[in-house]
Order: C-alpha cells, then structure tokens, then sequence
C-alpha cells in the first residue's frame, strides 16, 4: 500500500544530513520497491500506529529504530555505508478485518547481526521500538532467517533423531509428568512421586520450572533422590528413563555446577527456564553437546509477551531462535489443555520445531519460508492440563514427535501414580496402533479408548475421573487469515 | 517382570494380523522392515543381531511376516523385534520398533548401586538371565 502523500527518501545527500529532524521515510528507511535479498533477515511486525499516523511512516520508524536511525539526522552516517545499514520497511498490508492494525516486513542486511548470537538478535528486532511512542502497540509476528545466517548456529545439542536412538523410543510420542505438588516436596517424598510415574509407564518426570534449590528442598538432594527413581525404575522396566533435572539458578556458574552434578549422577538430560536468558542459554546448549546430554526448556514468562495479538513477540518467533539457540526440547503448547493456544496456531509452533523446511502457511501463522540448513530438530512439548482420554486428540494434532506431559493428569490418577502413568502409556500406545491400522482416530479415537479401558483398568479409571473435562475458552492469539476450529 | 521396551509393550502380545497391519504401515510409509533378536535385553544393548538386513526390497507385508514366524520358530526364547527404516533426509533412522517375540520367564534386572565419596551413587543394571549364563542358553 502507500499513497501519493507518503514522504520519499531524500536522495539529495546534502539535504538529506542538514541537522534536523526527518521522517524516517525520508530518510530512508522505506523502500517499497526493495527486493530483499537471499542473505536478508526479514521481520513481520504487526504495528498499531497511533491515530493519524501514516502506517507506511510507523513500519519506516520500526525499521529504523531497529536499525541505525535515531530521533534527529547525524551526520556521523556519512563516515559508514549507511545505505546498506539501514533496514528498509519494504511492504505495509492492512490486517484482515482489523481496523487500525497492520502488517510492516522489514529486511535487514546480513551484516547488521553478530553470528550465532540470538541474543544480538533480540537486542536488534525487538531492542528499542516496542516502545516507540508514534506506536501504541507492536507485535514480532514472524521472522526468517537466511541459511547462511542459520548455518552459524550449532542449533541442538541432541535433536529428536538422536534422542530417540538414545533412549531407545520410536513410533510414538514420548509420555512425561511434572512432579507435582511443585513445591514443598523434601527430596525423599519428591523421589517417589518421579519412581511410580517412572516405573508406570512414563518415559521422562519433570521438575517444574520454579523448583530450583529452596528452602524445603536443596537441589542436590533432589537429584539424589530422582536419580536413584530413574534408576531403579529403569531396572524395573528395561527401559531408559529420564528426569528433567531443573539447572536454572541465580548466576551461569551455579548452572554449570548443577549440570555437572547431573551428569556425574547419570542423568540424561537437564533442563533450564526461558527465564534465565538467550545468553545462558546457549552457553548451556554448549554444554549439552560437550556432555552428551538432551536440554529441555521450559518457556517460563513467554506468556507475558506473547499472549496478546496486538504487542509483544509471537512464540513462533521464540521457537525459532530457540531452535537456533540449541535446545532439545520446547514447551510449545497443547492446543486441548488449561493453557492458552489455538490448534491451529500451536501446529504452526510445532512445525517450526520440526520441519527441515518450512512453508508459508498463513493459517497456521506462518509468513516466511524457512530452509533450516540441516539444524537439528526440536522436540516439542505439550504440557499442562492435559489428560488421557485426549489421547486421540493430541496424536492427530501433533503427531510423533512430542513429548506429551500428563503431570495431574498421572499423580492425580484416583488408584495411584503408577495406574496414572500406564493408563497414559496404554492410552497412548492403543491410539498408535490404531492409528497406524488405518483408523480415523480423529473419530473412533473415544471408542479406542473405551475398548483399551476393557482390558485396562486404570484407563477405565482415568476415562471416569477425566473423560469429560475441556478447557473450551476462546483463545487470544489467532490466525488472522482463517476461521479457527475449536477442539472440544 | 515384562520388559516394556519398544513401541507397543503395555498393550496385550500382538497377533500376527495385528503385526502385518503394523508392517502394512511401514510399507506405505516408504519404510524398510528389518526383523532383529537377543538374549541380552539389556536398555542399552542397541545392537540385537540381524535377521537378515533390513527387507528394503520386500514391500509385502505377508511375506515379511512370513521371515517374523520363521525368526521365532529359529530363536523360540528370545526376544524379537520388527524394526522399521527411514531413509528420508533429516530422519535417516528408526521409525518405529516393536517387540513381537518374548521370553516364557523374563527374571529382569538387577540395580546395582556403587556408593561413592559424599552421597553419590553410581548405577548399573545387570540382567539376571545375562548374568547367569552364557549367550545363546540364557532363556
């Protein structure tokens, strides 16, 4: 879009570096004749300009501001190639029956951005102009990465192919539960609730993501405890097993200290929060890979940024630089749980954890095509209010590969933990099997159940205490470009 | 104990229409059916000998199960598994295993903990039937 009233960049050089103040059009920061290039990083923001600002002057200030404009002219520009520098706002669309609200891409040269920094990255996109004032909100829809940017990413330590050769797990999805309660537990009392989930039927327990070394628990004897739950639940079953052992403290060399203990305990796999930073993130996901050891991130505080449509940052956006970042698995989302997502929108998520290509696909709000270079794949997660007799729901959703977590839905499980844990673990593998034969388990899938629950009293129990729960809210964050089915 | 390892091990033993659906799937998928066996079922024993390598050429399912009966006829006691190969790139792996053979008497494991400075434990688990006897008379 754009009309005749929309201010051009000033080619004049002399005018365009007189002192002052321009618009950010002049000075260059929107070009919509702009071709972005293969090597271009590109940004879709969706901007909400304040009343009588043009839209294509408010999609020049955001790449300006996330580039190299500031407030006035400097004339210190002209010591650069500033040209070059400058990210240019290339096309401004109208979001779909959404007055006031628009679409703004932006590219930016590849040189703008350190390698394998994501952090250089947040600190660039989403630095300064979410809080420019001629916008009253703004939102990092999408972004796409060019594979020569992706290739200086290491990406995850362990992805899911190799994760799935170490724990010796094919075909289906893999089961977890969250230790619950999430506090108070002593270190004995916590180990037990991860060896009957364990030796039930689960592949993987958690810690939560504020279960760090409190007052009622110190870490180290939590990973005492839990790590002889995984042991002996692994003699009990032949199976490898594992425990999310939750690294996340106050500063990166406490972390390290805690994985190290994990790892010198066996564990094979640790976890950290979304909270501690992109920075020690990645400096984790390093150690991962120097320990052989799986990384699983919980996206603790996403939802304060990326709940609502009009400002913040998509979790797709998230899911990609996590990806980058290098983690192994990613909370991304249930779709049928307690917590925000559209089915829709959450497979987009999925999908940019999982594809070796990515494919615009605006119903699942995906804007960009994405080649990921051969970066390893990210297991998602699907965690929270989720129970068996959704079992059909989650595998026609989400597919394979997922980690789905059932934390009330185990420990609350009326016969006990461990009834808990195989009423998922048979849920699960009948709906697999079933699918595999050709059933249509988006349909039958309920029946299956039932005829699991035959044979399998604690399914029958489960199917009882849970069958009929939903979380049937309206969500938030939608696609803009279809109508959105909700699961019941 | 019933070792639960692979892909279908808390539902009851399949019958062999239930494993031709199974390798029915593989075959649609585009994927290869191999058919492997142990007496050393060990977690993370990942190598169980070959029986015969992966079927790549083989895309009935009938006949397939044909080579599963004539592997449990040959190692009646043993645990047995159809394995299935995806050569897609980005999977190059196992796609779906299934144990379809097992032991009468499974004894299982033993945990073995080594106590080291400070509160750390070392483990290892040990078979009981690998432990007793050598291969090819431990079931």
């Amino acid at each position: 879009m754009g009309d005749m009233n929309t201010p051009t960049q000033i080619t004049d050089a002399k005018k365009r570096y007189s002192a002052g103040v321009l618009k950010y059009a002049q000075m260059g920061y929107w070009d919509s004749d702009y071709e972005p290039k293969a090597t271009d990083i590109l940004a879709l923001f969706r901007i909400t300009p304040q009343d009588g600002v043009d839209p294509i002057e408010a999609a020049a200030a955001v790449a300006g501001e996330s580039s190299t404009a500031t407030w006035t002219v400097v004339w210190t520009d002209r010591l650069t190639a500033c040209d070059m520098y400058r990210a240019k706002a290339y096309r401004v669309d109208p979001v779909p029956n959404t007055p006031g609200q628009f679409f703004a891409y932006v590219a930016y040269d590849l040189s703008l951005f350190e390698e394998g920094s994501i952090t250089n990255v947040a600190a660039s996109i989403i630095g300064n102009v979410f809080s420019f004032k001629p916008l009253k909100a703004a939102r990092l829809e999408d972004m796409k990465f060019p594979v020569a940017y992706v290739k200086t990413f290491a990406g995850p330590p362990t992805g899911i192919i190799v994760e799935r050769e170490r724990l010796d797990k094919f075909g289906r999805p893999l089961l977890g539960a969250t230790t619950k309660p999430k506090l108070g537990l002593s270190g004995r009392n916590y180990g037990r609730v991860v060896y009957e989930g364990l030796k039930g039927g689960l592949d993987f327990m958690k810690d939560d993501e504020n279960i760090n070394s409190q007052p009622f628990m110190h870490w180290r004897d939590r990973f005492l405890f839990v790590m002889d739950a995984v042991n002996k639940a692994s003699a009990a079953t032949g199976e490898v097993k594992g425990s999310y052992l939750n690294v996340t403290a106050g500063t990166m060399e406490e972390m390290y200290r805690r994985a190290d203990f994990a790892k010198d305990l066996g564990s094979v796999i640790v976890m950290v929060d979304l909270v501690v930073g992109y920075t020690a993130i990645q400096s984790l996901s390093h150690w991962c890979r120097q320990n052989d050891m799986i990384l699983h991130l919980h996206r603790a505080g996403h939802g304060t940024y990326t709940r609502q449509k009009n400002h913040g940052v998509s979790f797709r956006v998230i899911a990609k630089w996590m990806r980058m970042a290098g983690v192994d698995h990613i909370h991304a989302g249930t779709a049928v749980g307690k917590l925000e997502g559209d089915p829709m929108t959450v497979q987009g998520y999925y999908n940019v954890c999982r594809d070796t290509h990515t494919e615009v696909d605006l119903q699942r709000g995906i804007y960009f095509d994405q080649d990921w270079g051969a970066l390893k794949k990210v297991m998602p997660v699907a965690s929270g209010g989720i129970h068996a007799g959704q079992m059909h729901q989650l595998i026609d959703l989400f597919g394979d590969d997922v980690v789905l977590q059932f934390g009330g839905g185990t420990i609350g499980h009326p016969q006990g933990i461990q009834a808990g844990a195989t009423a998922n673990r048979v849920a699960l593998e009948a709906m697999v099997l079933a699918r595999n034969e050709g059933r249509n388990i988006a349909e039958e899938g309920p029946q299956i159940l039932r005829d699991a629950a035959k044979w399998c009293s604690p399914l029958a129990a489960a199917l009882d205490t849970w069958g009929d729960i939903t979380f049937n809210y309206a969500s938030t964050d939608t696609s803009d470009y279809a109508p959105t089915p909700s699961v019941a | 104990m019933r070792i639960t390892q692979g892909t279908f091990s808390y539902l009851p033993d399949l019958t062999d229409s239930q494993i031709a659906a199974q390798i029915d799937y593989c075959l649609d998928q585009g994927w290869a059916v191999g058919i492997e066996y142990t007496d050393d079922p060990h977690p993370r024993n990942t190598f169980w000998e070959m029986y015969g390598n992966p079927m790549f050429d083989i895309r009935d399912a009938a006949a397939i199960l044909l080579e599963v009966n004539a592997c449990r006829a040959t190692f009646p006691q043993y645990y047995i598994r159809v394995t299935a190969f995806d050569s897609t790139h980005g999977t190059e792996s196992v796609v779906l295993s299934f144990i379809v053979n097992r032991p009468d008497a499974e004894p299982g494991f033993r945990l073995i903990r080594t106590e080291e400075p400070g509160r750390t434990v070392r483990y290892s688990i040990e078979s009981y039937a690998v432990q007793a006897r050598p291969e090819g008379a431990r079931y």
